[in-house]
């Protein structure tokens, strides 16, 4: 089974039925089977924090959210992370493309790389970095754990987790 | 009139709806004039009172008032597009346009200069956009709500204040009780 069902499977059980997404070229693949599935409602979102709002509606709403974006949205959102999703413990779910890290082509997203697991530890997030293809088992878990404290979390998945860039 | 007297207007309308409410003096005005459990007051975070809204509207089937700002669009311009692509027919946006940052101290905004915020919100797509003077607010309210189609509405006004207190309810209450008017 691929990793991008695999990882949408795991949204599905755990009743992750409303999904916004700011695309990012490693996560096209989950993207396109967020889509696909008809159990979760997909709804892009333009800004990421945008998104963070439209999540904490959804939940408020009734309705499991998560939110799938690249790492530099850390940089965008964080006033939206500390003053709406952690001030009113909302949960949320942020599968995160962890760019510039190993078999990174692209210099300027080592920039941001090097903020995102600081900027998170400072905001008190949970994060969990997949870094390996079979670190995704854990995240079943990952996600139990954000619905039962009401935080936002992140989970880091770097080039590496998705196989690389290709022929570059 | 200013906002506080569209909002003292409309408050018998809002008060059997799910209302999200902008940041500041919105909020601080309204929890003033007619707090209920089913308004939910944004204490941080500006510009994301539409995206919440349309959240919580794409969620469930009870409708859903947005009250938002001219600032607040303008800051969160990419919720338009977003708003007319993902039509909740249960959902209502209305942007109260002073013309100004009225939390902040009434600065100018551009939608009181050359910037038609209900032109934006047609071209981004929405298909039922009014927009109205200060004084017409109630009835459009009431007959977006009875119309059972997503509408967005740009009530005009003057820029304004009255003085008002902080809400220093708990965000966690705020929300929690917001929920439970969701559920019932
Ligand atoms: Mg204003």
């Amino acid at each position: 089974m691929s990793i991008n069902k695999r990882i949408v499977d795991d949204l599905v059980a755990n009743d992750i039925s409303f999904v916004t997404t700011v695309p990012c070229k490693q996560l096209a693949g989950v993207i396109d089977e967020v889509e696909a599935r008809e159990e979760i409602f997909h709804i892009p979102s333009n800004k990421e924090d945008e998104g963070m709002g439209l999540c904490a509606g959804a939940w408020m709403g009734g309705k499991r959210p998560a939110i799938i974006m690249q790492n530099t949205a850390i940089g965008v959102t964080i006033n939206t992370l500390a003053t709406l999703i952690q001030f009113y413990r909302m949960p949320l779910p942020m599968l995160i493309s962890y760019r510039g890290e190993l078999r990174e082509p692209v210099a300027c997203q080592v920039e941001m790389a090097v903020h995102t697991k600081a900027l998170l530890n400072q905001l008190n997030i949970p994060t969990y970095h997949f870094h390996r293809e079979s670190d995704a088992t854990e995240l079943d878990a990952i996600l139990k754990y954000t619905f039962m404290c009401n935080k936002p979390v992140a989970i880091l998945t770097d080039a590496s987790f998705w196989g690389g860039y290709g022929d570059q | 009139m200013i906002r506080s007297e569209i909002l003292r207007e409309i408050a018998p309308i809002l008060r059997d709806q799910l209302v999200i409410c902008n940041i500041g003096l919105p909020s601080q005005e309204l929890h003033m004039i007619d707090d209920q459990p089913t308004n939910f007051y944004m204490l941080g975070t500006m510009g994301l009172s539409s995206s919440i809204g349309l959240g919580v509207a794409l969620a469930q089937d009870k409708t859903v008032i947005s009250i938002d700002g001219d600032g607040s669009v303008l800051t969160n311009f990419g919720t338009l597009p977003t708003i007319a692509n993902n039509v909740a027919d249960n959902y209502i946006l209305l942007i109260i346009d002073n013309g100004s940052y009225g939390s902040t101290g009434d600065q100018p905004t551009y939608a009181g200069r050359k910037t038609s915020l209900a032109a934006v919100a047609k071209a981004c797509g929405c298909e039922n956009v009014v927009e109205c003077q200060a004084e017409e607010t109630p009835k459009v309210l009431q007959d977006a709500i009875d119309s059972k189609k997503m509408t967005i509405i740009v009530a005009k006004c003057e820029s304004g204040n009255v003085k008002v207190p902080v809400i220093t309810k708990d965000p966690v209450v705020i929300r929690d009780r917001f929920m439970k008017a969701v559920a019932s």
